[in-house]
């Protein structure tokens, strides 16, 4: 009877396991790593960042991000947009070309690849003859002039990139016309620079590397002028007037030329070695901009005496009597000026800045040129990421007080908008308030909006106040140095460099009720926080816990303790601590745990764990787990990749130290950290070589770091017997055992007084030994025990405490169910002995049913080692679904990953970034935008006028507008289509509206056609590409 | 369990006909020779019979060789049904009264021999030589086996290694290599998991069973290929108390040949192996390899108790893929705080708080301790109760392990 109804439930179930589960890749939150170009639209004002790995990301608008990949697997070197157009040309370092489109699809927008290329010389051809090292967009928005190494410039219809030959610029060609007393004129070298004269988009200058500039007429096809620079060419500009040729040198020169109307006037007009005297760095790019009334800005990167200055990340921005040097944290990519005004053609208004480790604008309209703080592409990783909190459903009230603590943070910002608007946001507004939180190594804990596609900076907290430091109090970021010339101005927050390892951030929680968060860190340190909106001035009193408990034999070789400030501290408003406890041995603490409704904090380490009352401020349980015959753990670090890790950032912070002191003589910091990388990957390479195999065996009590707590967790559960709940403490080790505590809380009105007690209860070792990562208990209805306070603020259903509890407990090898308050084993299920992964984070999700509004139930969330995602029912520990999400080789990216209450999760894909996914039906955050082609743009209207199609400036949001630059061809495969021969130029609009009629139909009827159209489109893809080239020729 | 009963058979074929004898009294009665079903039942079928439903016993047999054969678990009890020819005779002693002596080979002829000529010709000759005393099966404890041979091809051996939760390690080590496997498109080479190192006196090399450079195949019954290294190392040591590896080894010569010339055909392997094998051993019961597979149980003397899981353990087909455990040997243990509430600080004092207790106790009887029964009472006398392997014992493992390699070839 059972049996046969058990298929029926199967397929119910699997219909219920759609309705809950879905996997999404949806955004990547923070700074790109290793980006390698930079590019801006004006038109469609959006940026464009290219990087080392072959992704292309633009944003515009807060919230408008779109993030394309190429298949190569090669650094994107230069992007450029087409002017007034929605495509965009990356040119990457395998020399291929690439096409890529915002194109609208269902009412928004996508980026797509539409077409690559590769150049191609004449047959033996040395292969640099086609190396493409200069592009240029050109203005109406139908060629690309592409510089190569050999020295030509080939010509490149775009978008269907076919080769126009006959209007090649050979280096002969210009080579014959270069005047005889020119000394460079043998070898002019490879193509630097390629500029348009913004005045006649007829002319361009051709730079070459030699230094030989030469304005060459496109319809003409010949050189106009000459101008016999003889400094190796960095860098050309064109100023607006199109007058002048602004040149920029590797001797840290830069020139300005006349752009005459015949070939005399080629004298240099100005030379300038701004930071001269000395040997100069190169400039490598140089921009000059007017400004309505007043002097111009120019702007250059680079120049910097190379002796003294050789290793500063400078642009100098000059403009009338002001000049400063711009010190930025990194090496410099690329960077740009937004300009004013409805054309884009005002005065400048902010400078883009894309260095290596993050993206810096600066606001060139207010007075001391401010940052102004960036929505997205914040650098996470200003200091290196130790760990990461998430708390789902941020009360209003709280959320507020963050902000606004944050605000007074973030008085240095430039007040005006962010200058990057293109596209529009139609992602519908966050369902709630999500808060994400990140501990680093030097101490700080950032608070970050997590609500939504950007990841915005909130708050900052930094811990060190509350300890003496190494630190330096004069070394801080924003000193200027007095008396110094040139002006220097330290811009951007990336700083590696922690000034005391011990300070780094392990572990956070947050009480989102009630505005109590615990931090602890590497040296043992736990401090309680209060929010508070006053600065206040007090004295944190350290308690010191011994976790050894007298055991013997014991030698700590690691850290000492941190040297705690005795003296009353000054902490600005926010998140101000309060109370602090340190462990004895000061190990890094692996475990922590706050119950606000008890003003219990938990923690615990390799050493055993302890319970702190931070309302009386004392210690009620401390437990010692350690092993005595763990050596390893008795004796301190914990692992020697740590401590080669360690001793790099010592030595980095020595070779600061000393860039620092020593002013006048600098060492090349790249070179140095080239050099400690070549070593360590000398030493990977070492180690690869041995021949790897492991050791089959069972574990044992004397494994190392049995002891090592590894979760702790509060429930209100019948830990004794069935009729009466108690507080407990549940403590669970890397040896499998599972320690509970029953805990004896006061009344409220006596809470100040009487004492917490806690009072061991059970003990369970799990047969197979595994560590245990996590440990949940089940009310009677099978659900997880809500978080303290949840059902006090009507948050959360009250537990179910007539049926009988259940405990979980998750090892990384299995989940085990058993019964309370009598511990036996009821369910369980096996992960590791059936496909050898193990469980590496573990988290309690809510799924709701994307179909009925009331129905959800709660699953655990499970990474395992091997980089996949499973969820597993409660309570019966079912495996529900499995996707693969991380690569199993990406440890670091395995380890980082928080799961959020709702079936979302986090983890970083590099040092700087946060990918976020979902497993939830309901709860995905991902970029919705649209980015509409530009308005006026004379360029594409010929284009499309040409194509029999129709106006695109309207917000359209069928697919079949979605094309605007497609001819009707795909649209003739659909059966649904009127026949669409008829004479495009009759009556463009007419077309136009039918089609949409048509497809708003199909839309709203079928999804099959939508479908099919989708299918069609890409189909045809280069099939009307050819066809868009055929009729632009015609 | 009367079931038996119920269905009286005409046809002496498939009725097996049982005469049981406890003390004076004897039984008869029939059992269906093609559902004998499972030992328990027949064991209270026996008490109920016998009307004595409360009395522990010791249940013999005799085989056809006319050895008094001990009936305790399924395998032997099947054994017994299948051989039966016509008619099963059965001896019943009280557990408590139970002369073990009486098991073995020739124990049934012997004992009347020695009757007679204890009577008659040399009257104190049996006090001065007592019989060795030779304990049952469920008395020793496999440490290792070869299992499914019926069903592996001859070039692979499947291995079990019981951790019994015993002090002495697995003790191999595993490594990445590369194998070549014919396929259709000719030799190609795949990677593989290979065990690398055995360790000197670990249970791997103790049971002769395993070698360096064997290919690992399967883990549990779960196939490697595609798994890394690490996945391979957790999975074995997640299995690492009930381990059972498939694998080529590198040595083929030992392989088992079946089929073809040489006197055995497929179906007698398993009395060959399991007859033979164990009665080398001086088992004394062909019961203990029945069912088909093969078995190489290695009989230490058991110093711990056996686990109550062993007579299952002894012999099974192991199907892939499918849920092997047993969960008695999964068993979590679980302390639970008695007596009254105690001040927290002197807690960690508690002696059954210590942060580390002897956790290799199993739920089963724990090291040392005799059976849970306390019927093994009188075989104490005659096995060292130590829990540490004393000199003499390790030597014999060692002999033992050289036999163990000798049984497969």
């Amino acid at each position: 009877m059972k049996r046969f109804r058990r298929h029926g439930q199967e397929s119910q179930r699997d219909r219920l396991k759609q309705e809950l589960f879905q996997f999404n890749k949806t955004v990547e939150h923070g700074f790109p790593h290793q980006p390698s170009a930079l590019s801006f639209s004006p038109s469609l004002q959006l940026l464009a960042i290219g990087t080392h790995s072959g992704a292309i990301k633009l944003y515009g608008a807060p919230g408008v991000e779109f993030m394309g990949l190429h298949d190569e697997n090669a650094a994107v070197t230069q992007v450029h947009f087409l002017p007034q157009q929605v495509e965009l040309v990356t040119l990457l370092e395998d020399n291929s070309l690439h096409m890529w489109t915002l194109r609208a699809h269902q009412g928004l927008s996508e980026l797509l690849e539409i077409g690559r290329f590769t150049l191609t010389g004449p047959p033996g051809a040395f292969p640099n003859v086609t190396r493409v090292t200069a592009v240029l967009a050109h203005s109406l928005g139908e060629l690309l002039l592409l510089g190569t190494e050999g020295g030509h410039v080939f010509i490149v219809e775009v978008p269907g990139f076919r080769e126009l030959e006959e209007r090649n610029i050979s280096l002969d060609q210009v080579a014959n016309s270069v005047p005889e007393d020119y000394i460079g004129r043998r070898n002019l070298e490879h193509v630097e620079a390629l500029q348009e004269n913004p005045v006649d988009p007829n002319q361009v200058v051709i730079g070459y590397g030699r230094g030989l500039m030469v304005i060459w007429d496109l319809e003409k096809q010949c050189a106009l002028q000459h101008i016999p620079a003889t400094q190796q060419l960095e860098s050309v500009w064109w100023t607006e007037d199109g007058r002048h040729l602004i040149s920029s040198h590797s001797d840290g020169s830069y020139c300005r030329w006349a752009v005459g109307e015949g070939d005399e006037s080629d004298e240099e007009e100005k030379s300038d070695i701004p930071y001269g005297h000395f040997p100069c760095k190169a400039i490598t790019k140089i921009i000059q901009l007017p400004t309505q009334q007043g002097p111009p800005f120019l702007l250059f990167s680079g120049g910097m005496p190379r002796a003294s200055y050789g290793d500063r990340h400078c642009i100098t921005v000059i403009h009338g009597k002001t000049q400063i040097a711009l010190d930025f944290t990194s090496r410099i990519i690329d960077f740009f000026v937004i300009k004013d005004g409805p054309q884009h053609t005002g005065d400048p208004s902010a400078l883009v800045v894309l260095v290596e480790e993050e993206l810096v604008v600066i606001d060139l309209q207010t007075d001391g040129w401010p940052v102004i703080q960036t929505p997205y592409l914040v650098p996470l990783h200003c200091s290196a990421i130790t760990c990461s909190h998430h708390v789902s459903a941020i009360p209003l009230k709280l959320w507020e007080r963050i902000l606004a603590t944050g605000d007074l943070q973030q008085t240095h910002y430039s007040k005006k908008p962010w200058p990057i608007t293109g596209g529009q946001n139609l992602a519908p507004d966050p369902p709630q308030r999500d808060l994400l939180l990140t501990g680093h190594e030097d101490g700080t804990v950032r608070f970050w909006d997590a609500s939504g596609v950007c990841l915005h900076p909130m708050y900052k907290l930094s811990t060190a106040g509350v300890f003496h430091t190494d630190t330096d109090p004069n070394d801080n970021m924003n000193q200027s140095t007095e008396g110094e010339w040139p002006l220097f101005r330290k811009v951007g927050c990336f700083d590696p460099y922690s000034d005391d390892p011990r300070l780094g951030v392990q572990k956070i929680h947050l009480c989102k009720y009630s505005g109590y968060l615990t931090v602890a860190g590497t040296a043992g340190q736990i401090l309680v926080l209060e929010l508070n909106d006053e600065a206040a001035e007090q004295t944190v009193e350290a308690k010191v816990v011994d976790l050894l408990q007298g055991q013997e034999g014991f030698r700590w070789k690691g850290h000492t303790r941190l040297d705690v400030r005795e003296e009353p501290v000054l902490f600005p408003p926010g998140f101000q601590p309060f109370a602090l406890v340190q462990c004895q041995p000061p190990a890094v603490i692996t475990a922590l745990n706050l119950h606000s409704e008890w003003k219990l904090v938990a923690f615990g380490t390799s050493h055993g764990f302890g319970l702190y009352d931070y309302q009386q401020k004392n210690s009620v349980l401390v437990k010692c787990t350690l092993n005595p015959s763990d050596q390893l753990a008795m004796e301190g670090p914990l692992s020697r990749v740590k401590s080669i890790k360690k001793s790099l950032r010592q030595s980095f912070r020595r070779i600061r130290r000393s860039r620092v002191s020593l002013r006048k003589h600098h060492v090349n910091n790249a070179a140095k950290l080239q050099e400690a990388n070549a070593r360590l990957e000398a030493e990977l390479a070492e180690m690869e070589l041995a021949p790897v195999q492991r050791k089959i065996e069972a574990r044992s009590s004397d494994d190392s770091f049995t002891g090592l707590v590894r979760t702790l967790y509060f429930a209100d559960t019948f830990l004794s017997d069935s009729s009466h709940n108690t507080p407990s403490l549940w403590a669970g080790t890397n040896g499998g055992c599972v320690f509970a505590y029953m805990l004896r809380i006061p009344p409220m009105e006596h809470r100040a007084e009487e004492g917490v007690a806690a009072q061991p209860a059970k003990e369970i070792q799990l047969m197979h030994r595994a560590p245990v990562v996590g440990i949940v208990v089940l009310d009677g209805h099978g659900a997880p025990l809500p978080e303290p306070l949840e059902v006090a603020h009507d948050l959360a259903r009250s537990p179910d405490m007539q049926g009988s509890h259940h405990l979980l407990v998750v090892s990384e090898e299995q989940f085990k169910v058993f019964t309370l308050p009598k511990v036996s084993a009821k369910m369980k299920l096996k992960l590791t002995a059936i496909d050898g992964s193990r469980v590496r984070r573990v988290g309690v999700s809510w799924f709701s049913s994307s179909r009925t509004e009331d129905y959800g139930e709660s699953g655990l969330v499970v990474l395992t080692n091997q980089g996949d995602l499973h969820v597993v029912s409660l309570p019966h520990v079912k495996m529900q679904v499995h996707y693969p999400c991380v690569r199993k080789e990406d440890v670091s990216g395995i380890a980082s990953c928080v799961f959020t209450k709702h079936g979302q999760g986090f983890y970083l894909i590099s040092p700087s970034e946060f990918e976020r996914f979902s497993l939830s039906t309901r709860f995905v955050v991902e970029p919705r935008c649209l980015v509409e082609p530009p308005l006026h743009s004379a360029a594409s209207q010929r284009r499309r006028q040409l194509d029999g199609a129709s106006s695109p400036h309207r917000h359209v949001s069928t697919a079949a507008a979605s094309l605007p630059s497609q001819p009707p061809p795909p649209l003739a495969n659909l059966p649904v289509c009127p026949s669409p021969s008829r004479n495009p130029r009759q009556d463009a609009e007419d077309a136009e509206s039918a089609a949409r009629r048509v497809m708003e139909h199909a839309l709203l009827n079928d999804e099959k056609v939508l479908q099919e159209i989708q299918k069609s489109l890409e189909g045809d893809q280069t099939l009307t590409m050819e066809n868009n080239v055929k009729s632009a020729v015609a | 369990m009367n079931k038996n009963h119920r269905v009286p058979s005409n046809r002496s074929l498939s009725a097996v006909e049982v005469k049981s004898k406890f003390g004076a009294e004897f039984r008869r009665f029939s059992l269906d020779r093609s559902k004998p079903g499972r030992f328990d039942e027949f064991y209270g079928l026996l008490q109920h019979v016998h009307r004595i439903p409360n009395v522990e016993l010791l249940v013999g047999y005799a085989d056809v060789h006319g050895d008094l054969l001990p009936i305790n678990n399924d395998d032997n009890y099947h054994k017994a049904i299948s051989t039966a020819s016509p008619l099963l005779r059965l001896f019943l002693q009280r557990k408590e009264e139970a002369d073990y002596a009486a098991f073995g080979t020739d124990s049934l002829t012997r004992r009347k021999n020695t009757v007679l000529s204890a009577v008659l010709l040399r009257p104190d000759a049996n006090r001065k030589k007592p019989p060795v005393i030779i304990s049952l099966p469920r008395d020793f404890r496999p440490v290792s086996s070869i299992i499914d041979v019926d069903i592996l091809p001859e070039t692979h051996r499947r291995v079990r290694l019981y951790k019994h939760g015993q002090e002495k390690p697995l003790g191999f080590y595993i490594r990445d290599g590369s194998s070549v496997r014919v396929t259709a498109q000719g030799l190609e080479k795949v990677p593989g998991i290979f065990i690398s190192r055995m360790v000197p006196g670990g249970l791997a090399e103790s049971t002769g069973l395993l070698a360096v450079n064997d290919e690992v195949l399967e883990v549990n019954g779960i196939e490697v290929a595609g798994k890394s290294l690490d996945q391979v190392t957790d999975m074995m040591i997640a299995n690492s108390h009930n381990l059972i590896i498939t694998v080529k080894p590198a040595n083929q010569r030992n392989n088992v040949v079946r089929g073809g010339g040489g006197g055995g055909t497929a179906s007698g392997s398993s009395g060959r192996s399991s007859d033979s094998g164990a009665s080398y051993y001086g088992y004394g019961s062909g019961g203990g390899g029945g069912g088909g597979g093969r078995a190489a149980p290695l009989p230490l003397p058991s110093s711990s108790a056996a686990s109550s899981a062993t007579p299952s353990h002894i012999i099974q087909n192991f199907p892939l893929g499918a849920e092997l455990e047993s969960d008695e040997d999964d068993e979590d243990l679980v302390i639970e705080a008695g007596g009254e509430a105690e001040p927290i600080r002197r807690a960690p004092s508690l002696p059954r708080y210590e942060p580390h207790l002897d956790l290799r106790r199993g739920p089963s009887p724990a090291n040392g301790a005799l059976p849970a029964s306390g019927s093994g009472g009188s075989l104490s006398s005659g096995l060292p109760a130590s829990a540490t392997p004393s000199p003499d014992k390790a030597a014999e493992r060692r002999s033992l392990e050289e036999d163990g390699t000798v049984i497969t070839l």
